[in-house]
């Protein structure tokens, strides 16, 4: 109860508001803070997967998803018996929403889909597959890691269940996330992981030798132990900054990038682009190869120049398959880019081409 | 006695279906261990003196400058140690 806990915990809580209202979820309960992203949807998994799948019922997910929301599925499903399956993607990386919306039966008990793919940065309409899911009483969970720090993202206009999303990638630091689940699913959740915190009441009864255990109310139900205080106030920090720019304009400085840089990548012979290059389909995201270089080897020559690239499957193994690929170099763009970097980026591609 | 520790920091496998191996120089040998397997190695050709090919007993593989190399179609770690006593030693 000291003066300073009291601070740090108002703090605290001042940033889950403050993220609520990034999202606009309708109460700030709402928000659980987590790791990342793929402990945002590992939570769902086990807290609400593992109590509501059972043989016979069916997930569906599709095949452009991050590995982390694909491996948790996986996991649960061996324990429970439930089903997956796999929507399918275009070659050009889009979804193919009559495969993803052909699949729901009233065997679907949830739908899984990655707002805006880490790989070929094509956006999702997952309101139309929330629409779709909840027509057929199944639960809507989105990844929003892609879509949250680069869009304006409206967890009630989308209608989704859930959505998670981490602070690294929006100017936050590392280790800290969010998880947005609406009330009523929360509340009937079972906890995460045990600990402090998450408990109202844990009594030794003397008779049965054992302890009671009642559970502290949603989001705290979730959080077991000393959360990352720091890292939730640092995560607000960021989104201030953010909302100080506006949503809108991190956007439309990203589509620009991007529209510029598939542009300037028509000049270069050696370059392929993977997946749809109409920026009307996509975010900030370009993945690439170099005709006769490996995608690391196309990584480590740009690092010499001071450009970042991740290379290989950017944990999206699958659409990797459906590429056709062994492994793609990324470039990736946030409000901190200019276009005077992308015509450096160009110049070393030029350079590496000569190879 | 030197050793194949006394110059490499980490070794790492790619991600991706590829399979390479990326062996990553300590920051203050890489220059010396760049000098040695440039010595011992074929070259098959040069960039700007930012990216080697190179074969050795067999093995393809590619250094950069910035300390890092790539090895294609390693059978396990050991042929790899071994593969790098024969270049820096």
């Amino acid at each position: 109860m000291h003066t300073l806990s009291q601070e740090s915990t108002e703090m605290h809580e001042g940033a889950r508001e403050k993220i609520a209202h990034f999202i606009n979820a309708p109460d700030s309960s709402e928000i659980v803070f987590v790791r990342g992203t793929t402990e945002a949807i590992n939570l769902v998994a086990y807290s609400w997967g593992i109590h509501n799948l059972k043989q016979g019922d069916e997930v569906l997910l599709s095949l452009m998803e991050h590995h982390s929301n694909i491996v948790p599925w996986e996991i649960i499903s061996k324990l429970t018996g439930f089903s997956i399956k796999y929507a399918k993607v275009h070659n050009d990386g889009t979804l193919n929403y009559e495969d993803f919306e052909g699949k729901f039966s009233s065997k679907t008990k949830l739908a899984c889909l990655s707002h805006v793919s880490n790989v070929s940065g094509v956006v999702n309409d997952v309101k139309r597959i929330a629409k779709v899911a909840h027509d057929h009483g199944a639960l809507m969970l989105v990844d929003g890691a892609q879509s949250v720090p680069h869009m304006p993202v409206d967890v009630q206009d989308l209608d989704a269940d859930f959505l998670a999303f981490s602070g690294h990638k929006m100017l936050g630091p590392t280790g800290i996330g969010a998880l947005y689940g609406k009330k009523a699913l929360l509340e009937k959740m079972e906890p995460f992981q045990g600990g402090g915190e998450m408990i109202k009441d844990v009594s030794f009864n003397q008779e049965k030798g054992r302890c009671g255990i009642s559970w502290n109310e949603p989001p705290w139900k979730f959080e077991a132990g000393t959360p990352n205080i720091a890292g939730g106030i640092a995560l607000a920090e960021a989104i201030k900054y953010l909302e100080h720019l506006g949503m809108d304009e991190v956007l439309k400085h990203e589509i620009t990038l991007t529209e510029y840089a598939l542009k300037r990548m028509q000049e270069l012979k050696k370059v392929t682009v993977y997946g749809p290059t109409d920026v009307k389909l996509k975010c900030g995201i370009i993945p690439f190869g170099v005709q006769g270089l490996s995608s690391h080897d196309v990584a480590l020559f740009c690092d010499n120049f001071g450009v970042m690239l991740r290379s290989g499957f950017h944990c999206a193994q699958p659409l990797h398959q459906v590429f056709k690929l062994q492994s793609s170099a990324r470039a990736s763009f946030y409000i901190y880019n200019t276009t005077e970097e992308i015509d450096r980026f160009i110049d070393v591609l030029k350079e590496m081409e000569q190879f | 006695m030197s050793t194949v520790e006394d110059y490499v920091a980490r070794i790492e496998g790619t991600c991706g279906a590829e399979k390479d191996v990326i062996v990553i120089f300590k920051y203050e040998k890489k220059e010396e261990a760049i000098a040695r397997i440039l010595k011992k190695a074929e070259l098959k050709n040069n960039l700007s003196g930012i990216i080697y090919e190179l074969t050795f007993k067999g093995v393809s593989f590619r250094v950069y400058s910035s300390g890092k190399a790539i090895f294609r179609s390693i059978k396990n770690r050991e042929t790899l140690n071994e593969i790098l006593a024969g270049l820096l030693f």
